[in-house]
């Protein structure tokens, strides 16, 4: 089955940018859902099926880390892998989102092949017939 | 090397870095000034669009990016592969992401050696004929970049904190910046 992502950042630009890598990626993905922010997310997440999160770590209202922890302490949503994606590349930072369970880690400016082999056993490579 | 020498080449290397990789150009010049020493000195009058970050922690400044509504408009068509032919929230949006890169990576190399520090949300100014003004007192390092011959300028000031704080994302910058 496709997977459905969802893809959280403050800036548009970012968000359009990892929507249209996604999709250039081969992976199979049905969806990909936006958010702003750490409390969109979890607005967006209580909607829809949502199978990995990519997120930013610097975020107004709630950011990364705290949308992390959020995920990582919920019974529902504690399975679903999140990647890092962020400017914040200080050994602390990746310390503590790997301490709070992050699948992974990509510090911006990113490269799409940068993302697509974070992906590489999170998600299944789209069937081509 | 001093800690201006060690901003200007994080300045050029991180901006390089940004854009060879987000928006797969190349830029020349990286001619590096040191500028403004009196608090509340004021730049301009500008034209175009500016953007700032905040930089919190035991050492505090602010991070600029500052180009004229064209180059604005070209990064965003560049970063996001769609036209934009005037300034717009999409034009902002990526500068503002830019810069966000620029001193984030910046910041990341600093922390090697000033400790853990933060970074504001990313503040974007469009218009004509406007000042900026720092409460700082911190010089400003400029770098003047050239991108297809038009210019890009990349600053930043950055001085020890009167009153170390705890490092804080997402929240406020501790180094007013006025326009």
């Amino acid at each position: 089955m496709d997977s459905d992502v969802l893809v959280v950042d403050d800036s548009a630009a970012i968000r359009k940018i990892l929507t249209r890598v996604l999709r250039q990626t081969g992976m199979a993905i049905q969806t990909i859902h936006e958010a702003g922010d750490g409390q969109e997310a979890l607005a967006v997440m209580a909607q829809h099926r949502v199978d990995l999160v990519l997120s930013d770590i610097n975020m107004p209202k709630m950011d990364g880390l705290q949308l992390l922890a959020s995920l990582k302490a919920s019974p529902q949503w504690k399975n679903i892998p999140v990647v890092m994606i962020t400017t914040e590349g200080g050994e602390t930072k990746v310390a503590e989102a790997v301490k709070l369970g992050a699948a992974g880690y990509v510090r911006k400016p990113f490269t799409a092949d940068q993302i697509k082999e974070k992906l590489v056993g999170i998600l299944e490579p789209a069937v081509t017939l | 090397m001093n800690l201006h020498n060690t901003i200007a080449q994080s300045l050029i290397r991180s901006t390089g870095e940004v854009f060879s990789t987000m928006l797969g150009c190349e830029l020349s010049g990286a001619e590096v000034t040191v500028e403004g020493t009196a608090a509340g000195s004021a730049s301009g009058p500008n034209d175009g669009v500016v953007s700032f970050i905040g930089i919190a922690g035991s050492w505090a400044g602010t991070g600029s990016l500052s180009c004229s509504p064209a180059v604005a408009c070209r990064v965003c068509t560049a970063m996001l592969m769609t036209e934009a032919t005037s300034v717009d929230e999409d034009v902002l949006d990526a500068v503002a992401e830019l810069t966000n890169m620029i001193i984030g990576s910046v910041k990341t190399d600093l922390e090697n050696e000033l400790g853990p520090l933060g970074l504001s949300i990313p503040t974007v100014v469009f218009g004509r004929n406007f000042k900026t003004r720092s409460a700082a007192t911190a010089e400003w390092i400029h770098v003047r970049f050239l991108w297809d011959g038009d210019p890009l300028l990349i600053k930043m000031c950055l001085a020890p904190s009167e009153k170390p704080h705890a490092v804080h994302h997402g929240g406020n910058p501790t180094c007013q910046v006025e326009v």
